[in-house]
């Protein structure tokens, strides 16, 4: 464990592996007979270049830091939540939910109760996993699973039968009352006269998110249920010697990743579309998975994960705009950023590990 | 290939005149893709028409995700593309908040009416095309069940299975229609292996003819009914030579048409609604030489008979998106 220095294992090895996955990345970019230099300078360009780039490449980031958080403290109690999807489109119905058909005075107060009602359906729908997980032994990987086509079954039923307006052929909500309209970058930027672009993007749930990172810091390093969930992730057997209930902290591992994954909603449905449409996680609660793994399940690592993988999808959907490079070429991309610093991760690790203990040797 | 086009086609701007570029039009694919065979297919195909036809060139993109829909739009709008094209009613609320801020862009939306005075809104009478197929279904079927196969279950799908059914029922009120959908995610367009597992759960009910509205799930639809020797009915483009002598017809929907015509008015067409019927060809059932035998001339006469009255308001095909019911299933 102790082989490295802290830097070198949060730092250098994501870096290297995100270095191997982009080099891989290029050759396969040059196999098709695009310029990679060029699709680099267009990614950079569309994702951060401008403000409009910003708006969104921090927007997917502000999703992949709550889906990201809510895999993490699954993962320090050695849950593995892949619900992430399921829980956050939840989390959407509750939001729209409370923004239909209850009146708020001031979009503050409106966003506090959409923040209560999509934690709220995202948590209950990581309950019953959480709970077949630690009474019957359902095992969360397969349950959660299956909860996201519950899930999207359910948001399907909802909105092509009970929230679709009359008459309406697209299977979504209606609009939310314009009074809740949040403040997004763009229109905080435009108010203090500085020419920005017009669309709903970034807004202030980025700052709500970057408040989770440290309120879960907070919480796993520095509460005694923190360190119960460690504890219980690090072995169950000496966590229950220790008085550590299994079933308490399953449950309350799983509430908290899947309220952390419905509060994502606050973003998308609440923040950008305006409205409860199908699809949209947009498949965030997998890629938190992904930022989890990269992130070390740490806060700090979950955010700077998240804003790569945020600059990986706008300078990805940038690059389909403006060039032929194939969209399905973006996902090649990410999914070799997943397989670099997740999966393959060891390859990478082990061979830095043996340079350094040569080293310390030498 | 399509750099290239664009290179080319922006240096042949260049040559004629610096500003003529900047006024390209663009296509914009809703999620499930530009090839699947079907109803964005048929856009691009509209399209390639129009490039080829008048050597102009064109910008397009498929879209990946729900917040891409307004980016892509506004990006468009913003960088000179004119009249800028897009398909699926899924684009409706966005447009109708991007429309207003660029109102020397006009827009063009196909399956959606959005009302906004620099939008030309295309909606197609898909249950008019569906009764016809349908009547056709039921006179090829010899054991008098056939299938339908739709693709994501929303109203619009539901709409074609209606007017399909109606078709059937109007041949031989006897005829049992079976009907299933893909799934309840958009995944549902695009999922050929779950097209085959379901035609081939119909035939073992007795289908002998099966109709897909799937998008790309339908190229599943179509592979199965080939393989187990049954017919079926492709939908949006003229799908008949997939399986040349398998596929009954193509219930047509000239989303060509729409794309094409889009792109020739040109920037600052004329708004308002378009309704594509049977009346303006805008839907209709395929012909051609790889499903002429299929189609017998008994067939015909009757079914060009029926598109006759339905033109003339003789037959009235119930609409399902008129009060989301159908009188017959």
């Amino acid at each position: 464990m102790t082989v490295m220095p802290k830097w070198a294992d949060v730092i250098l090895v994501p870096l290297i592996s995100l270095f191997l996955a982009l080099a891989i990345s290029a050759l396969v970019i040059l196999a098709i007979g695009e310029d990679p230099v060029e699709a680099v300078q267009l990614m950079i360009e569309g994702s951060v270049g401008s403000i409009r780039g910003w708006g969104y490449t921090l927007y997917y980031t502000t999703n992949f830091i709550f889906t990201g958080l809510a895999v993490s403290v699954a993962f320090h109690a050695r849950l593995f939540n892949i619900g992430g999807e399921g829980q956050a489109s939840l989390g959407g119905l509750g939001v729209a939910l409370v923004l239909l058909f209850l009146p708020w005075p001031h979009w503050t107060v409106a966003l506090f109760a959409a923040m209560l009602g999509g934690a709220a359906f995202g948590a209950l729908w990581a309950l019953i996993p959480a709970w077949l997980q630690a009474k019957r032994g359902s095992h969360i990987v397969i349950t959660t699973i299956m909860f996201n086509f519950i899930a999207a079954g359910l948001l399907n039923y909802m909105l092509s039968y009970t929230l679709k307006p009359a008459g309406s052929g697209d299977p979504a909500s209606a609009k939310f009352s314009p009074s809740y309209d949040l403040p997004t970058l763009n229109s905080i930027l435009t108010d203090l006269g500085i020419q920005a672009a017009r669309d709903d993007s970034v807004n202030v749930t980025f700052l709500i998110a970057l408040l989770a990172c440290v309120l879960v810091w907070v919480l796993m390093w520095r509460t005694r249920l923190g360190y119960e969930i460690r504890a219980f992730g690090h072995s169950e057997t000496a966590a229950k010697y220790a008085g550590i209930s299994p079933l308490k902290i399953t449950v309350i591992a799983m509430l908290i990743s899947g309220g952390l994954a419905g509060l994502m909603a606050i973003n998308t449905v609440m923040g950008e579309a305006e409205r409860l449409v199908l699809n949209s996680t947009g498949g965030a609660g997998f890629i938190g998975i992904a930022v989890a793994l990269m992130g070390r399940s740490h806060p700090i690592g979950v955010l700077l994960a998240a804003l790569l993988f945020g600059f990986l999808y706008q300078g990805g959907a940038e690059l389909s705009l403006w060039t032929s490079i194939p969209a399905q070429l973006i996902v090649v991309v990410q999914a070799l950023v997943i397989l670099f610093t997740g999966a393959l991760d060891n390859m990478v690790r082990m061979p830095i590990e043996r340079m350094f203990l040569a080293m310390r040797r030498g | 290939m399509i750099l290239m086009r664009t290179f080319l086609g922006a240096a042949a701007a260049l040559a004629v005149s610096a500003g003529a570029s900047l006024a390209d039009p663009a296509v914009v694919f809703d999620l499930g893709g530009k090839f699947d065979k079907s109803f964005n297919e048929a856009a691009f195909g509209g399209a390639q028409r129009w490039a080829e036809e008048t050597g102009g060139d064109y910008r397009e993109i498929e879209m990946q995700s729900e917040a891409q829909r307004e980016q892509a739009l506004r990006r468009l709008a913003e960088s000179g593309s004119n009249p800028v094209v897009m398909t699926g009613f899924a684009f409706g609320n966005v447009l109708n908040e991007v429309a207003p801020d660029y109102p020397d862009t006009s827009f063009v939306i196909i399956d959606m009416v959005v009302d906004q005075p620099n939008v030309r809104s295309v909606v197609f009478n898909e249950h008019e095309g569906s009764f016809l197929v349908g009547m056709m279904a039921a006179k090829a079927s010899k054991t008098g069940t056939v299938g339908f196969i739709g693709g994501m279950d929303i109203p619009l799908i539901r709409k074609f299975a209606c007017g399909y059914a109606q078709g059937v029922k109007s041949v031989n009120p006897d005829a049992t229609v079976i009907q299933n959908m893909t799934g309840t995610t958009p995944a549902a367009w695009n999922d050929p292996g779950k097209g085959i597992e379901l035609t081939k759960a119909q035939i073992s009910q007795g289908v002998d003819v099966v109709y897909a509205a799937a998008g790309g799930t339908g190229v599943g639809v179509l592979q199965a009914a080939a393989d187990e020797n049954i017919l079926s009915i492709g939908v949006d483009s003229n799908q008949n030579h997939l399986h040349p002598g398998k596929v009954l017809t193509s219930m047509m929907k000239r989303v060509d048409n729409a794309v094409y015509t889009a792109f020739t008015d040109g920037p600052g067409l004329e708004t308002g609604v378009n309704v594509m019927g049977l009346s303006n060809d805008g839907v209709g059932y395929a012909v051609d030489e790889n499903n002429a035998e299929l189609v017998t001339a008994e067939m015909k006469t009757a079914v060009d008979e029926a598109s006759a009255k339905i033109v003339s308001g003789e037959i009235a095909v119930h609409d399902y998106m008129s009060d989301n019911s159908c009188p017959v299933n």
